[in-house]
């Protein structure tokens, strides 16, 4: 199986400060890949790193293609669909607008009706509340139409960034069902950076698990979760 | 009552020319969270060219298609060149960006046609608009060209794909790019409107204050009052501020005593302080929370 997104000694910096230091891994297509790891390990940095919205160097190749010198728009115009931690909902707007505007780029116009259809059948709340504007959501419900507005994108690669932040447990559980779905369903390669380790490992195939801009474990997930040392020692579960 | 009908009427005339010029300000402000110190030079400039235009011999309708395409390239090319590079420089620095560009315009005009005043046409005719002596013909074309307008920015913004995109990339940036706008060129096309929004305003008011290089300053400061009436996050709030900012000035101007037309301006002036000061977000912007 050849890697869809390689990455190779991704260093990234924040003015002066370097918060990765030489990260190499790949995803499979098709996988669903979870990087683990704690606060201020370079989680969120590696997702940024790969949308071009931090410097950074070292090579990132999607689908063959370098990302590197390539805009933040153009990066998602190869169709990586990125959910940023925070959720980047547009509060102002509608629940409608805020799906129209995932698919903004695309000019099949007829299909992005259907798509629509298909995420209200995703997330019924969605359809009862399209619209509201998007700020009057729950937490709950706002992860939810970020999932949905990056995946009107018809993304290959979706990027979440903590979906699981501030919500109930029994959201996260429905949350985290509907990504396997998708995953499995319309063949979206996921990559998902969490701090809740023990959910995102039952829900992941592959993991990463990185402390201070490094990786310091890898392999597959069910593994990893049986591993009662790493577990204690990075996953702090 | 008839004095009273005839200042309100007025005052919504020229506040439709307030509201085009508030609504240019808003759309800069939205787009790069600064004010254009220079739209009036903008509008000004755009002006001439129509006047230059119909000295030449073209009709005024083709004048003013014309024009209003001049000013959108205009106003993307003074973005490109002028504003792109300092688009995360210090706001000073782009404060004196918009002062360089208010003097520049407003002595190329100079150069060009020099300062005296010259008449502008008008389209409308200046007769008694539908026999009432309340309102001329110009003045209720005036009107009727910013509502026009207004409808077609607001259809523009909230049924088109690319205004639906220009509203996300000036709501939130990165978000924005993270759907694959490019948001880079949203603003740009901010400019470009907005350039031609003013010019719409310069080449309406015109045949009232006659033309010459400084003939948009004070329109520009009441439209400036207008915004910040309405509150600068808001299009909507742009526009009522510039109708209720006419009429304003024209009532202050008749029944305040010692007013007059000599101190309307400054009554612009002080009503920007009592709004910052009792209203920072204005009638309808949105207050601006920053979290810390």
């Amino acid at each position: 199986m050849t890697a869809m997104l390689n990455v190779k000694d991704l260093r990234a910096y924040y003015g002066q400060v370097q918060a990765l230091h030489g990260l190499s891994f790949a995803l499979n297509e098709g996988s669903l890949t979870t990087l683990l790891g704690a606060n201020g390990a370079g989680k969120t940095t590696t997702l940024r790193a790969i949308c071009n919205m931090v410097r950074s160097t070292g090579a990132i190749e999607f689908e063959g293609k370098p990302l590197s010198g390539r805009s933040t728009e153009n990066v998602v115009r190869l169709g990586i669909a990125h959910v940023p931690q925070g959720r980047g909902t547009f509060t102002t707007m509608t629940v409608e607008e805020n799906l129209q505007l995932g698919a903004i780029t695309r000019t099949d116009r007829k299909n992005i009706v259907d798509d629509i259809e298909r995420m209200y059948a995703h997330f019924p709340v969605l359809k009862e509340r399209y619209t509201q504007q998007a700020g009057t959501l729950s937490g709950g419900e706002q992860q939810m139409l970020a999932v949905a507005r990056a995946l009107m994108l018809r993304p290959r690669l979706m990027l979440l960034d903590e979906p699981s932040f501030g919500l109930a447990p029994l959201i996260v559980r429905d949350l985290f069902k509907i990504l396997g779905k998708i995953n499995r369903e319309d063949k979206v390669t996921i990559l998902v950076v969490e701090q809740n380790a023990q959910l995102a490992l039952e829900l992941a195939d592959q993991a990463y698990v990185i402390e201070t801009g490094r990786i310091v474990m890898s392999g597959n997930a069910k593994e990893i979760a049986n591993n009662e040392d790493i577990r204690k020692s990075y996953l702090g579960y | 009552m008839e004095l009273f009908t005839n200042q309100v009427l007025a005052g919504i005339a020229t506040g439709a020319i307030y509201a085009c010029m508030a609504l240019a300000v808003v759309m800069i402000y939205q787009a790069i969270d600064h004010l254009n110190f220079a739209q009036g030079e903008m509008a000004m400039f755009s002006t001439f060219l129509s006047w230059q235009m119909m000295q030449w011999g073209m009709p005024y309708w083709g004048a003013f298609v014309l024009t209003l395409a001049l000013s959108f390239a205009g106003g993307i090319l003074i973005e490109r060149l002028l504003f792109k590079p300092l688009a995360k420089a210090p706001v000073l620095t782009n404060v004196a960006g918009f002062i360089a560009l208010y003097g520049i315009i407003n002595s190329f005009a100079g150069l060009i046609w020099d300062f005296t005043i010259k008449q502008y046409p008008t389209p409308f005719g200046s007769s008694p608009f539908l026999g009432s002596q309340l309102i001329s013909t110009h003045q209720a074309g005036m009107i009727g060209v910013t509502v026009l307008l207004l409808i077609l920015l607001f259809i523009f913004f909230q049924y088109t794909r690319i205004g639906l995109a220009m509203r996300a990339a000036a709501a939130l940036p990165e978000s924005a790019r993270l759907v694959g706008i490019n948001t880079s060129w949203m603003i740009a096309l901010g400019w470009g409107m907005a350039a031609a929004i003013g010019s719409i305003a310069g080449m309406l008011i015109a045949p009232v204050v006659f033309l010459e290089p400084n003939m948009m300053l004070g329109v520009l400061i009441y439209g400036f009052a207008a915004a910040v009436l309405g509150g600068l996050t808001s299009p909507l709030g742009a526009v009522v501020g510039g109708f209720l900012v006419g009429v304003f000035e024209n009532l202050a101007g008749t029944y305040i005593p010692g007013v007059g037309n000599e101190l309307k301006l400054p009554i612009a002036l002080a009503l920007i302080i009592t709004v910052l000061v009792f209203k920072p977000a204005g009638l309808f912007g949105r207050p601006i929370v920053k979290r810390v």
